[in-house]
């Protein structure tokens, strides 16, 4: 078990080390962020002190191995145009991006879940095509637009939803949560949707395939045979066998989910990770950049780190072998 | 869990009771945060619209933007290099402390430091002097007749309060760690900051101590919060005032003004900006860098600058690109500039058959190629008037590549020198031609501000000895003269084309008044919401 | 079996269960029409488009935001209007479909290829080469396709200059895409492969001493074409969107070539302002095209598996 941990760990390092390198080498080309630490008025020495300043005049594998240093200790330095510790911002953009993605991930799981199992029950009800092809619509457009879209028809003709922001939150020690208040609460909905359709998709054809592939074994067919109400077979059985594999590829999403959140929280002035990488970007904001690049990297790593741990513990073959495919 | 619910929904609870108050507040959005606190860090508009709340400068501006008394009552030039402001007696800043003479000199040499951004309000200061507890002397470098617009700019903080938070200079990049001011206030104005949380809402709260609310005709306004959110989707922040979740938009979208103005709660202010687009061109090197021509520079050639100016149908992209939304102008400040004349405000005509001949002339009878550099999310439209004038120069012959790119990529680029034609607005805060001629035109020798904005590297000799003049001219009808000598050659030497001068709509919603600015810095101590 | 070898490739697909499936299906027929009229008219817009929106000669500002031709104000000579700057809607949307098409086509095949190779290797060779090569797809799956663009798109740009970079820019996007999407094929390719691998007849070819690769080829490949077929057709889908969603963040294809993507993103600052045909009309082909081929992957999905019938 240890040893298992160790070896996965190891096989982490080069992904970290490569997207480093990379979310480091990327910053060659965002632009130059001295001319807008500048502003309109400076002198060339001005100009020139900066850019000692800031390091920016050293060889690439000096500045490079200087960062990787630091981002070990978990110090990524000021942000460029914020002038705050980029982990401290990072930290207070978090709790949004999470809640949001959460969010997200339950919408998905809480609709999807029912649409996949009724999809897969009734295959030929006019209903379950219906559904199919809604989502089929839902993932044929852009995020981008289906966002707008949400906002001009809830926000703006019906005036019922808010078009952008959090709205009002509450502090649990360092955690803003916008769960607290009804305006949070509101505020939620569209971004959340947003995010989450795409998803939502995936999961009910997953649930749909599993279904329908479980319900041709002869385990059901057995329980069938034993007398057992459709009830009972669909949802003491069935859907209880289909959970897994919808678990697991929810586990792995939410990665994607929370990667995804840039577009949303464009769309939604959502105060999140997201929306602080992207400005960061149109400022050519280094620090901020690297930071949020090598955390997503590290993120991912977990989750692929937790996903292969249960499936250790949930399938007694892998034991033997660490190196195998563990999936 | 209980617990934190409780005090939660307590805590929601106090929110809506304050809401519920006679409170006037007044949610205001537009799309950039500014990115620091510190009065003399950054000199960017995004910053100064919401410090201009809490700081005061010795001279201000009213809504008109003519000088009117600050925090000091009067000023002279006592000396041709020696500036005297009596100091407004009884000030308090937001934490109690006292203003006096300590506070002015210290925050004009905070604003010198090196780490400053506002050198430009400061270029010809050797020192500030106190004389007494509430009298300050400026001592210049030179004589310097517009040393009053400059400082107009420039904002006064506590020296004790800066001691003791050691933010005696402007924030440095290099610290590892946070510089106070960053975040954090201490200012005399009409409001003061009460939640800062940097790209996600500034509050101010009135300051009700404040001097100028004596003044009941002149400072009306009935704020009682202002509450500050940055949008970045233009799309969102149109739908956000829309639907009535902001009460107040500094930058709606040209495109949705339409909209706004048939929305029934809904109005927008119309007025200028003191910004004016034109177009640059290398005019130093031998070979352009990114041209079909070998061996020459055909911007060096005056037909070829004339041509392409005369090519532009500039009520085209007044009417569709600019929505009407644009001042046109044959120069390159408005008339608000000290300097300004009329006469010399001529464009040359919309004529693509003179231009086609002035090009046959200048031999290339079948034009040339060459890359435009543009900004697409700096001005208004500015990439939209780019893809335009690329196809009018088209049309004549010359082939016209545009390279848009985001700010972050185009200063860089212009700034190395590395274009052979761009796109630039320029802003005039001080009010003074001297600012635009010495940014813009005058031959780099490094001195401090001549030609640090002039990528094209244009150079004319008279054009510096007027800038001088400019600079150091005491009598003002000699140095108005120069400045008149300096437009007429701007005219005709065409270094520039042209093109309009912004302007910068506002949007609010129907309930409030408030007067249009043109440096596009609203004034919450004349804003009313009834 | 038999009796279809003999009827030729046309024949033989006339009679075969999958064009039963697909003529009994109005949805699917429908799908098949839109997509293959849309990409027909991608592929020949430069010779069918009204106007050629990008000869910037041609264009007039003063032709800006026309209407349509239905609506009042509308020209004739622009059938869905015209953008901010003059351009025929309709000509754009031609082109931009036709940048879009070549982007979603170009990194399926390139995913396709390096999957299919990566999983025929990995199941044939197995071992250690099967063990890093599936380590690698494991690692490769969780990060999601937008992020693994962001990064390839940033290292291509640190690493060439931007001029370069520029004319470049698509086959960066194509790579981004392509590589994200690999590890199906290749996951996929791996399990058939190791199921054919000690089938008696790879056995026999391996007796007769064939080699390795021409067994892969001829004999393993052409059994897992399906299902590779079914994920290629679904992955079109996806790559359109990516590209789109790229093109929004502003890493995505040069706005000197816009596709559908880059086209709505320009639109939606006119979306409010009541010019909505800019943005509208784009973002209905895009939605058309992707759904017509989402379909079209979901009905041969079905049909080649032949349990789910």
């Amino acid at each position: 078990m240890f040893a298992f941990i160790v070896s996965r760990l190891f096989q982490a390092l080069p992904v970290m080390f490569t997207v480093s390198l990379i979310s480091f080498a990327m910053f060659a080309y965002v632009g130059d962020p001295v001319a807008i630490m500048l502003g309109q008025d400076y002198t060339e020495a001005q100009r020139a002190a900066l850019i000692q300043d800031l390091g920016l005049d050293q060889p690439f594998f000096v500045q490079f191995f200087a960062f990787l240093g630091n981002a070990i200790q978990g110090e990524f330095g000021l942000s460029y145009r914020l002038a705050r510790p980029v982990s401290d911002l990072i930290l207070e953009r978090a709790p949004a991006t999470l809640e949001l993605s959460f969010t997200a991930a339950f919408l998905a799981l809480a609709v999807g879940v029912p649409m996949g199992v009724y999809t897969g029950l009734y295959r030929e009800s006019w209903l379950s095509r219906f559904f199919l092809t809604i989502s089929l619509i839902g993932v044929s457009l852009p995020t981008f637009l289906i966002g707008i879209l949400l906002i001009l028809f809830f926000a703006v003709i019906l005036g019922i939803l808010p078009s952008f922001g959090r709205g009002d939150t509450v502090m649990l020690g360092w955690w803003s949560t916008g769960f607290l208040t009804t305006s949070g609460l509101k505020a939620l909905i569209l971004p959340s949707i947003t995010l989450g359709l795409f998803q939502m998709t995936l999961i009910m054809r997953l649930v749909r395939a599993e279904m329908l592939e479980v319900l041709r074994t002869d385990y059901i067919k057995f329980a069938r045979a034993r007398g057992l109400s459709n009830r009972a077979v669909h949802f003491g059985h069935a859907l209880k066998n289909t959970l897994v594999p919808v678990i697991t590829i929810t586990g792995l999403q939410l990665g994607a989910i929370i990667a995804f959140a840039i577009v949303t929280e464009t769309v939604f002035q959502w105060p999140g990770m997201g929306l602080l990488f992207i400005q960061a970007v149109s400022n050519a904001d280094i620090p901020i950049m690297a930071a949020y690049l090598m955390m997503i990297a590290l993120l991912f790593v977990i989750i692929n780190l937790v996903v292969d741990l249960l499936y250790y513990l949930v399938d007694p073959r892998l034991r033997g072998s660490l190196s195998g495919s563990a999936r | 869990m209980r617990a934190v619910l409780l005090a939660a929904t307590a805590a929601v609870g106090v929110f809506i009771a304050a809401g519920a108050a006679d409170a006037r507040t007044v949610r205001w959005s537009a799309s950039g945060d500014p990115n620091t606190m510190d009065p003399h860090s950054q000199n960017l508009g995004t910053v100064t619209k919401v410090l201009s709340q809490i700081y005061e400068p010795l001279i201000m501006r009213d809504a008109a933007l003519a000088l009117e008394p600050g925090l000091a009552t009067a000023w002279r030039q006592v000396e041709p290099n020696r500036w005297r402001f009596e100091l407004r007696r009884g000030i308090k800043f937001h934490d109690g402390a006292d203003f006096n003479a300590d506070d002015v000199v210290f925050s004009i040499t905070r604003a010198l430091a090196p780490t400053s951004n506002y050198g430009i309000f400061v270029d010809t200061v050797g020192q500030a002097v106190k004389v007494d507890d509430f009298t300050v002397d400026i001592v210049t470098k030179v004589p310097d007749p517009i040393l009053p617009s400059k400082i107009a700019s420039l904002y006064m903080m506590d020296k004790e309060w800066s001691e003791r938070n050691n933010v005696t200079a402007p924030q440095n990049t290099r610290a590892r760690e946070e510089t106070f001011t960053v975040r954090n206030t201490n200012g005399t104005g009409p409001f003061r900051l009460s939640v800062r949380e940097p790209d996600v809402r500034t509050v101010m709260v009135r300051n009700d101590a404040w001097w100028g609310w004596a003044d009941t005709a002149k400072n009306t306004s009935n704020v009682t919060e202002i509450i500050y959110r940055p949008i970045t989707s233009d799309a969102t922040r149109v739908a956000a005032l829309l639907s009535g979740e902001v009460d107040f938009v500094l930058d709606p979208p040209l495109q949705d003004l339409e909209r706004l103005k048939r929305a029934p709660n809904i109005s927008v202010l119309e007025g200028p900006e003191i910004r004016t687009i034109f177009f640059a061109f290398d005019m130093h090197r031998d070979e352009l860098l990114y041209s079909s021509v070998k061996g020459k520079n055909p911007f060096k050639d005056l037909r070829v600058r004339q041509a392409l100016y005369h090519a532009i149908d500039i009520e085209a992209i007044r009417t569709r690109v600019m929505r009407g939304q644009a001042i046109v102008t044959g120069t390159f400040f408005p008339s608000q500039v000290n300097g300004y004349a009329k006469e010399e405000d001529v464009r040359l005509p919309f004529n693509a058959d003179r231009a086609r001949a002035l090009l046959a002339e200048a031999g290339y009878p079948q034009g040339f190629e060459v890359t435009l550099d543009c900004p697409n999310n700096r001005y208004i439209n500015d990439e939209a008037i780019c893809q335009a004038v690329a196809a009018m120069w088209t049309r004549i012959g010359v082939r016209t590549n545009l390279n848009a790119m985001p700010l972050a990529n185009f200063f860089p680029k212009i700034q190395r020198e590395d274009t052979s034609l761009y796109l630039l607005g320029w802003g005039v805060p001080t009010l003074d031609a001297l600012y635009s001629f010495q940014s813009l035109l005058a031959t780099r020798d490094g001195a401090q501000g001549n030609g640090i904005w002039n990528y094209g590297r244009y150079s004319n000799a008279r054009m510096d000895e007027l800038v001088t003049a400019m600079k150091n001219e005491l009598d003002p009808a000699r140095r108005n003269a120069a400045i008149r000598e300096a437009l007429k050659m701007y005219r005709e030497d065409v270094p520039h084309i042209p093109m309009h001068h912004q302007m910068i709509p506002w949007a609010v919603r129907s309930n409030i008044t408030m007067p249009h600015q043109p440096n596009n810095q609203p004034q919450f101590r004349f804003v009313r919401v009834n | 079996m038999d009796a279809a070898r003999t009827m030729g490739p046309i024949g033989r697909f006339l009679d075969s269960d999958i064009w039963y499936s697909f003529k009994r299906s109005p949805l699917t027929v429908g799908s098949a029409v839109v997509a293959l009229s849309m990409i027909t008219a991608a592929v020949l817009a430069p010779l069918i488009a009204p106007h050629n929106p990008f000869d910037l000669a041609t264009l007039n500002l003063m032709d800006a935001f026309n209407p349509p031709a239905w609506v009042e104000g509308g020209n004739p000579d622009f059938l869905l209007g015209t953008d901010d700057q003059g351009r025929d809607v309709l000509s754009t949307i031609m082109h931009g479909a036709r940048i879009s098409l070549f982007v979603g086509f170009c990194s399926v095949i390139f995913a396709l290829v390096l999957g299919v190779t990566m999983g025929l290797v990995a199941g044939f060779v197995g071992g250690t080469t099967d063990a890093v090569l599936m380590r690698i797809a494991d690692i490769k799956l969780t990060f999601p396709a937008i992020l693994v663009a962001l990064l390839v798109d940033g290292l291509v740009r640190a690493a060439l200059p931007r001029e370069l970079h520029d004319r470049i820019a698509i086959w960066v996007v194509i790579f981004a895409i392509g590589i994200s999407n690999w590890v199906q094929y290749a996951r996929t390719v791996r399990g058939s492969t190791l199921v054919e691998k000690n089938k008696e007849y790879v056995m026999a070819a391996r007796v007769i001493g064939l080699s390795s690769t021409r067994i892969m080829v001829s004999h393993v490949l052409p059994n897992v074409m399906g299902p590779v077929l079914v994920i290629a057709t679904l992955n079109l889908g996806f790559a359109i969107l990516a590209e789109a969603t790229l093109s929004f963040l502003g890493v995505g294809v040069p706005p000197t070539q816009p596709s559908l993507g880059t086209l709505i993103r320009i639109g939606n600052d006119f979306l409010f302002s009541g010019e909505w045909w800019i943005t509208v009309f784009p973002g209905i082909t895009l939605a058309l095209m992707v759904l017509s081929v989402n379909l079209l992957g979901d009905w041969l999905r079905d049909a080649l598996n032949p349990r789910l019938r």
